[in-house]
């Protein structure tokens, strides 16, 4: 009965809280108002019933805590689904095999004919993934919060944009090149924040990449303006006359070629010498710079990387699009792909590649709420902080512990 | 030289600048008291505008006019973003209180792109427009050149809040219970402060300010959106760290350095770099005096 009490407490609350925003409209041109009381009696409605859910999962968890005791659960049975199997050497690499062999049949198996819609919106989830597995360098195993990663993007696509117009160079060329222009901005804006620390550090990034859209809307001789610029030529394949479907589908073997590539470097970094700086600066930064980790060259280079991918996948996306403007490198951008990196799971790449092409193609194939997309976004950013800050699929460090249910007497001594 | 040009934008950076200095209150006391950067306060802002301007379309076409109307407009988008405050707090930040630091940040920029799109679905994506509900004073009439009565209230109505809150912190007991709580949340929970209130009253004090804000940017610019609040609190966070985060004159100094130094950077040399002029005063800032301009560098300790 409490609980109801106060579940109707919060349903009355929330009914309060949405009385302007959600009843009244001022239509200002006819001089109208209009109420929409209907819309506040669903707000009442579903608060209570989520706080009512909330309490009663509340309650349901506490009574069963009461009634397994003590008991802990061995160690081995703590761990996700995706821990164990990746744990176990086999069976990862024969479920690697077949995902493998997925994405490459994916465009033969969903298109047919001249309908290549769906290997379109897969290159785009994939340019995302790439996005998310570098952003997943610096800010899942460095722990630098960057909030302005798609300035580097925009780099590398404006890179390949303006050789490809003004000095004729090809895709290919351009590729490394956008990589290195990334990692050059990377360096060059990773100089002076090197002293920073967290939140000061998300908000100067976040002030670069508003920086790097302002420029490249205004400066309309370099640039091309807020219109962008047009007409930048496909990926070549030896001076092949490719049709519209067979584009797409270089494309898609590009950019999967790439997340391979990034999937393959990121690992290894990960548990490299320089991977591990990164970790421990993300845990301590103090402790890590006093066990003798040169703090400037591990922040550099966590920095400088990130951006590289960014600028690499940058050319591509430009060379599929054919066209590019500076809206396609807003503060949203950014923080779509920061969300893929914490809501995968900071640090693991099997994590950031879920969650990208969850969210990358979910709003694609449901349409009908697009209009709701972004609020459900921002919710879910917020309820899994709350829930599972850790991510769906946990970065777990290798790690030693002691397992209780295997026992020893050599321990607690 | 020509000052009368320079006159008119310092003026007008003035403004600029005190608009900035009562949201960026919001921001600095929040993180001094929690060290976290509130994403969604900008929100909050944008909220109070909105509030205001639904209260303002009713009461007019209900047939009140004038100082009336913007008066009621104000107390209940304060009351409604206080509101707001609340509940953001209870819901976004207070679970994750001892998370790691980046988990509450992500936390506030997912609330801060809720609040903008429920705001966008519940009214409109589009710009409304607000009416103009401060009148020309007679009085103003020989300088209003330089200065309109908008600008004006909006002086007067900032240095009043200044005011309100500077007493409110030095002299009553839930501000020296911020002050205690800003210092040393561990300590002050042992003297007996109930911390977990004096963080609800710091958001709310902050969401209040942050309405005052809207209402007057609304009512001098003219026309709202549900986008505003994303880059004014930006701006206002700029402002908040220029003077030294967690300093509450600090605040108020670092927004009108920022005012000034826009409005400054548009008038001379390009207007569509006006917000490249904040961010890279921004960045020259942390990277000279990363304590801010009045902020005290803190040694850290190991």
């Amino acid at each position: 009965m409490n609980h109801f009490k106060r579940s109707l407490g919060i349903g009355l609350w929330f009914m309060f809280l949405t009385l302007p925003l959600v009843v009244v409209r001022v239509n200002t041109l006819s001089q109208e108002v209009e109420w929409r009381w209907a819309n506040m009696l669903w707000v009442g409605l579903a608060a209570f019933a989520i706080a009512w859910a909330w309490r009663y999962s509340i309650d349901r968890r506490a009574a069963r805590q009461a009634q397994g005791g003590s008991q802990t659960r061995p160690l081995s049975a703590r761990r996700s689904w995706a821990q164990r199997l990746s744990d176990d050497p086999i069976l990862s690499r024969r479920l690697l095999m077949v995902a493998a062999l997925a994405a490459l049949a994916f465009p033969w198996l969903v298109s047919t004919g001249q309908n290549f819609y769906h290997v379109n919106i897969m290159v785009s989830a994939l340019i995302f993934v790439v996005l998310g597995l570098g952003l997943n360098i610096t800010v899942g195993l460095a722990g630098l919060l960057d909030l302005g990663y798609i300035a580097f993007f925009a780099v590398g696509a404006y890179t390949y944009a303006l050789l490809s117009k003004n000095f004729d160079l090809g895709f290919w060329t351009c590729l490394p090149l956008g990589g290195i222009m990334g990692m050059f901005f990377g360096l060059v804006l990773g100089f002076p924040i090197l002293r920073l620390r967290g939140d000061y550090l998300a908000i100067v990034t976040l002030g670069f990449g508003s920086i790097t859209k302002i420029v490249l809307e205004n400066s309309d001789v370099l640039f091309g303006g807020a219109a962008g610029i047009a007409g930048i030529p496909r990926p070549d394949l030896f001076g092949l006359v490719l049709d519209g479907r067979e584009k797409s589908l270089y494309s898609y073997y590009i950019v999967l070629a790439l997340v391979a590539l990034t999937v393959f470097v990121t690992n290894r970094l990960k548990n490299s010498r320089i991977g591990w700086a990164w970790m421990a600066l993300r845990e301590d930064e103090i402790a890590c710079v006093a066990m003798g980790v040169d703090m400037a060259r591990t922040k550099l280079s966590a920095y400088a990387l990130g951006a590289f991918w960014a600028g690499l996948v940058g050319v591509i996306f430009a060379a599929h699009n054919n066209f590019i403007n500076p809206d396609s490198f807003t503060f949203m951008d950014s923080a779509m792909i920061l969300a893929m990196v914490v809501l995968g799971g900071m640090g693991s790449i099997l994590g950031v590649i879920i969650a990208a092409l969850a969210l990358k193609l979910l709003p694609e194939y449901l349409r009908a709420f697009a209009e709701y997309r972004m609020l459900v976004f921002g919710a879910v950013m917020v309820l899994m902080m709350i829930f599972r800050p850790q991510g769906l699929i946990s970065g777990l460090r290798r790690k030693y512990e002691y397992d209780v249910s295997k026992g020893s007497d050599d321990v607690g001594k | 030289m020509d000052f009368q040009y320079l006159f008119e934008l310092l003026c007008g950076g003035m403004v600029k600048g005190s608009i900035y200095a009562l949201i960026a209150l919001g921001y600095t006391m929040v993180y001094g008291i929690i060290q976290l950067i509130n994403f969604a306060h900008g929100e909050i802002y944008m909220i109070g505008a909105f509030v205001a301007f639904i209260v303002t379309g009713v009461l007019t076409l209900a047939g009140y006019s004038g100082l009336t109307v913007l008066v009621v407009a104000a107390i209940v988008a304060m009351i409604y973003a206080a509101a707001y405050g609340y509940t953001l707090e209870k819901i976004a930040y207070r679970p994750l209180r001892n998370a790691p630091r980046l988990s509450p940040l992500i936390s506030a920029i997912g609330a801060s792109i809720f609040l903008m799109n429920y705001v966008q679905l519940a009214q409109t994506p589009d710009f409304l427009p607000f009416p103009e509900l401060i009148s020309d004073f007679a009085f103003m009439e020989p300088i209003s050149r330089y200065v309109s009565s908008a600008d004006l209230v909006i002086l007067v109505v900032t240095a009043l809040t200044m005011i309100a809150l500077t007493v409110l912190i030095k002299y009553t007991r839930i501000g020296k219970a911020m002050r205690a709580t800003q210092q040393d949340a561990v300590m002050a929970r042992l003297v007996g402060i109930n911390v977990d209130r004096v963080i609800s009253a710091t958001f709310i004090i902050g969401s209040l300010l942050a309405a005052i804000a809207g209402v007057l940017i609304a009512s001098r610019t003219g026309q709202i959106n549900a986008a505003i609040g994303f880059m004014a609190g930006i701006k206002a966070f700029t402002a908040a760290v220029l003077g030294g985060i967690g300093n509450i004159p600090g605040a108020v100094l670092g927004g009108l350095v920022l005012g000034i130094a826009e409005t400054l950077g548009a008038g001379y040399i390009s207007s569509a770099y006006e917000d490249v002029f904040a961010f890279g005063l921004l960045v020259l800032i942390l990277i000279l005096r990363p304590a801010g301009l009045l902020g005290k560098a803190v040694k850290q300790k190991v």
